[in-house]
């Protein structure tokens, strides 16, 4: 059986920079296994720009920015396969994978990086009723048939829900000729970044209709329109709100969904809440030596953090090959715990002897919240009280927590986040 | 001249077809969709029933339990996959014991065998998941599982390769007599043939009442489904009945062949023979009583939902045989469930009732067997390995959520009846039938089958004329 130190599933933009930092910290022996036919992950068809602005403090397209880590992954002379499909990864970590040139075969690793990503929640979870007709996309499949096939899914186009890359694609559509006829999101406030619904719907005139939903498709063949309904505080529909809408093509931006069948599969204790692997400050699964970083840990909003994140995964996988044969020392370990109005926090736990200077905590709000702040708990005591003008759940947030902030707390247990509204 | 035209490819149909290729006929098969399996056939529960439901005496119980015994050959013979989980109906409370205990005894009669109650505690050890108020269960281990699409299609290819003729896309718009038997007139033209089996599902009415008096009423009764991710199969282990009510045998929860959970069906008598939308009241349903049955459903999982239609007559039997004022037309209607379970015993029985009035001579030449798409994932280790390196496109899988590669789509589309169509490509081969809902494996698949298939990618369509999924290219309105 081949032997790698490291072996990285997933060679998108996590997958990319957890491999260039594990070279840059001394690992010799890494793989990136690739299920397209080209690095870069889903970036490679999201030709708008935005990308890159933290990382590189300029605005890139994503195949740009995906280039940049490229670049560096084939300078350091990185080994990776394409059109390679992991199908199994067992506890002791032997990874198991298939392609056309080296058929069906297995690589023993001392650790394993998860970059998988995510997919997008399809129709079926919606359970919306009527026929099942050609014209019902994903909003990533319809970019790809745009951006990477150069055709087009349809000419009359309402979109349901409203996450980034349904904004996108009603602006990507509307330039190649569709019509977007309006935007449909079951929530009072869109999933997406504000910028998004400024310069995709806004700056083109479609309309967002918060709180509505699609109640019913229409046509048996071809979609032929749809009904649209408002919503009750419940998300149920509201008798006598119907409107028809006539359209060829409904594109669902409603969700993301980590890809961790694999992860499951290996026994990685699994967060409800973002569906990704519950991981420690060294963003390290409960199965020792394997590592999550990128979407398939949680859905990010930005890729310059998925990079961020997954350089420290790349690193803690070095380390910990390289502390192979040491004797493991672990210091207290300190819970992390969402409270009032946070829905999750990625990491769950501190090893305080592991975080290194600094740790950084992302989060996710669960709704809207005005003028109110962000506070940490160490056990009882607030340590921060940050004022936020905005907090929105289509935002992720962060905090930066210090090794000196926490050091002088032998006894800490848990650190809370909440939002509080003074 | 044909000496037999069997109208409508499901299972009957492709049944039928099957068995009538044993003899030395001129036979064609004419369909009005694109592919076989694109009725009835392909949106049922995928049951093989073990027979204790219908009233002893009537086509459905004889041909239940005749089908249901000759699944398990059918299966090996024609590859395709079948498993005997078993079923239980359960039973709530007393008062209701009188009717399980004449199920029981109908399934004796009907020759259903090893069928037995249990009480609630041996249904919790066997099915830990059903309800806890149950109170007794009837035990039926003949019970089964099948892929539907893969049944039907295994029937048709057979018949195929034993020189029955397929035409697609063809519709019968109306039936002449003619002195040596019928005229059919299609969109496709005329077809004349000696004798005609009508198996059209839900239209049986429509093409029987073209050359009969006796007229025939086909009610299309509408049932509702959801299907839930793979990995949610293991649930529960058998097929989970509640007792029957009047309009057939109630809401179900089970494992399908390939793991998935599927809850299911409603029954609702619609008029459009067409009328295969879900309705949000229907699916509300389904949840609801499927979760009277089965506790902690991971309804959270579902990832698809459908309706079929099942081709019910008033006289609430199979109607098999030749129409009374129509001689040489065979029917083969009211074709409802049981239906998927007898179809093997359908076509046994309406080729020997046309081997009878025709004549007709075996073969010696008939193949009794098919091979089924090439599965690596069934492979061992080692064949999986030797078998992509002789065939590379099975290293290459396309459909991440089933582990689909690219040597089975090519498979399915040049074979023997390929497929035309994504859904065609996704009955044969399960490409595009899981979690993402071909969210990823869409494009790949398009472009395989518009390669294999020889078909621009802009004619391609999830499931024939009018579905296509492309409108154009981009800027080409602009």
């Amino acid at each position: 059986m081949e032997t790698y130190d490291i072996v990285i599933i997933g060679g998108g933009p996590a997958g990319l920079a957890a491999a260039v930092s594990a070279r840059q910290n001394g690992m010799d022996r890494i793989v990136i296994l690739d299920r397209n036919p080209e690095l870069g992950g889903i970036l490679n068809q999201c030709i708008h720009n935005g990308f890159g602005l933290h990382t590189f403090q300029e605005e890139l397209t994503g195949p740009e920015y995906a280039g940049r880590f490229i670049k560096l992954v084939k300078e350091a002379g990185i080994e990776y396969r394409l059109n390679t499909m992991v199908t199994d990864v067992t506890p002791e970590k032997v990874v198991e994978a298939t392609n056309r040139e080296d058929g069906l075969f297995q690589i023993q690793a001392k650790a394993v990086i998860l970059a998988m990503g995510c997919r997008e929640r399809a129709r079926g979870a919606l359970n919306i009723p009527g026929y099942r007709p050609a014209g019902i996309y994903s909003a990533g499949t319809a970019q790809r048939f745009i951006n990477m096939e150069g055709c087009m899914p349809g000419r009359e186009v309402v979109i349901l829900g409203s996450g980034d890359i349904g904004l996108i694609m009603a602006r990507r559509m509307t330039l190649e000729g569709a019509r977007v006829k309006l935007v449909a999101e079951l929530m009072p406030y869109s999933g997406g970044l504000n910028r998004n619904i400024v310069q995709c719907l806004d700056d083109y005139g479609i309309p967002l209709k918060l709180r509505h939903t699609i109640i019913e498709i229409k046509g048996k063949e071809r979609v032929e329109g749809i009904v649209l309904a408002e919503v009750d505080n419940n998300g149920k529909p509201i008798p006598g709100t119907e409107e028809s809408c006539s359209c060829d093509t409904i594109l669902l931006s409603v969700g993301l969904i980590p890809e961790n069948e694999i992860s499951r599969k290996m026994g990685i204790e699994m967060n409800p809440v973002t569906s990704g692997p519950k991981v420690n400050e060294s963003f390290e699964t409960n199965i020792e030596g394997v590592f999550a970083c990128g979407n398939v840990l949680h859905v990010h909003d930005l890729v310059d953090f998925v990079s961020e994140e997954a350089a420290i995964a790349g690193k803690n996988a070095a380390i910990f090959v390289k502390e192979e044969n040491a004797e493991k020392t672990a210091g207290q370990i300190i819970r992390l715990n969402p409270s009032e109005g946070i829905k999750y926090i990625v990491p769950e736990t501190i090893d305080i002897t592991r975080m290194g200077e600094k740790l950084t905590l992302r989060f996710r709000v669960d709704n809207v919240y005005k003028d109110s702040y962000i506070s940490v708990y160490f056990d009882e005591e607030r340590i921060l009280h940050r004022k936020t003008r905005i907090a929105v759940p289509g935002q992720m947030e962060k905090i930066s927590l210090s090794n000196a902030q926490i050091s002088p707390y032998p006894d800490l247990k848990t650190i809370t986040v909440k939002v509080e509204r003074e | 001249m044909y000496d037999i035209i069997i109208i409508g490819g499901g299972v009957s149909g492709a049944a039928i077809a099957r068995e009538l290729s044993r003899y030395k006929a001129e036979i064609c098969l004419v369909e009005k969709e694109e592919d076989v399996c694109s009725g009835t056939s392909k949106a049922n529960s995928a049951i093989i029933h073990a027979g204790y439901d219908a009233v002893p005496g009537t086509l459905k119980a004889k041909l239940n339990v005749r089908g249901n015994e000759m699944m398990e050959e059918l299966a090996k013979d024609l590859d395709f996959p079948f498993k005997r989980n078993g079923s239980l109906v359960l039973c709530r409370n007393e008062e209701d014991m009188p009717a399980l205990q004449m199920l029981l005894e109908r399934g004796t009669e009907n020759g259903v065998k090893g069928l037995r109650i249990l009480n609630k505690a041996e249904v919790l050890t066997m099915e830990p998941n059903a309800a806890d108020n149950i109170h007794a269960a009837l035990y039926a281990p003949t019970g089964g599982i099948v892929c539907p699409f893969e049944l039907n299609i295994a029937l048709a290819e057979s018949a195929y390769m034993n020189g029955v003729a397929f035409r697609f896309q063809t519709e019968v718009q109306d039936i002449k007599k003619t002195p040596d038997g019928f005229a059919l007139y299609t969109n496709q033209g005329k077809l004349e043939t000696k004798c005609v089996v009508n198996a059209a599902g839900v239209y049986a009415d429509k093409i029987h009442n073209m050359v009969s008096e006796k007229k025939l009423h086909i009610v299309p009764r509408a049932g509702e489904y959801c299907l839930m991710d793979k990995g949610t199969g293991s649930h529960v282990s058998r097929t989970i009945f509640t007792l029957p009510g009047k309009f057939g045998k109630g809401i179900l929860v089970t494992p399908t062949i390939h793991g998935n959970l599927l809850i299911g069906p409603t029954a609702v008598d619609i008029e459009d023979k067409e009328g295969t939308n879900t309705t949000r009241e229907g699916l509300r349903q389904v949840m609801e009583k499927a979760a009277v049955s089965v506790k902690n459903l991971p309804v959270s999982q579902i990832i698809t939902s459908f309706a079929g239609l099942r081709a019910h007559a008033a006289q609430d039997d199979f109607i098999i045989g030749e129409a009374e004022d129509a001689e040489g037309f065979i029917d083969c209607a009211g074709i409802e469930s049981p239906g998927l379970t007898s179809c093997p015993a359908i076509g046994e029985m309406t080729a020997e009732l046309l081997r009878n009035k025709m004549g007709l001579e075996e073969k010696d030449n008939f193949i009794s067997t098919r091979k089924g798409i090439l599965k690596p994932a069934r492979l061992s280790r080692e064949d999986r390995i030797a078998l992509i390196k002789e065939k590379p496109a099975y290293g290459n899988i396309i459909c991440r959520c089933e582990m689909i590669s690219e040597g089975e789509i090519i498979d399915a589309v040049t074979r023997p009846l390929g497929a035309k169509s994504i859904d065609g490509i996704k009955r044969r081969t399960r490409a595009g039938m899981g979690r993402c809902q071909s969210g990823f494996c869409l494009p790949g698949t398009m472009e395989i089958l518009s390669r294999e298939g020889k078909l621009d990618i802009l004619d391609i369509g999830k499931s024939g004329k009018g579905s296509q999924l492309l409108t154009g290219r981009n800027k080409d309105v602009l």
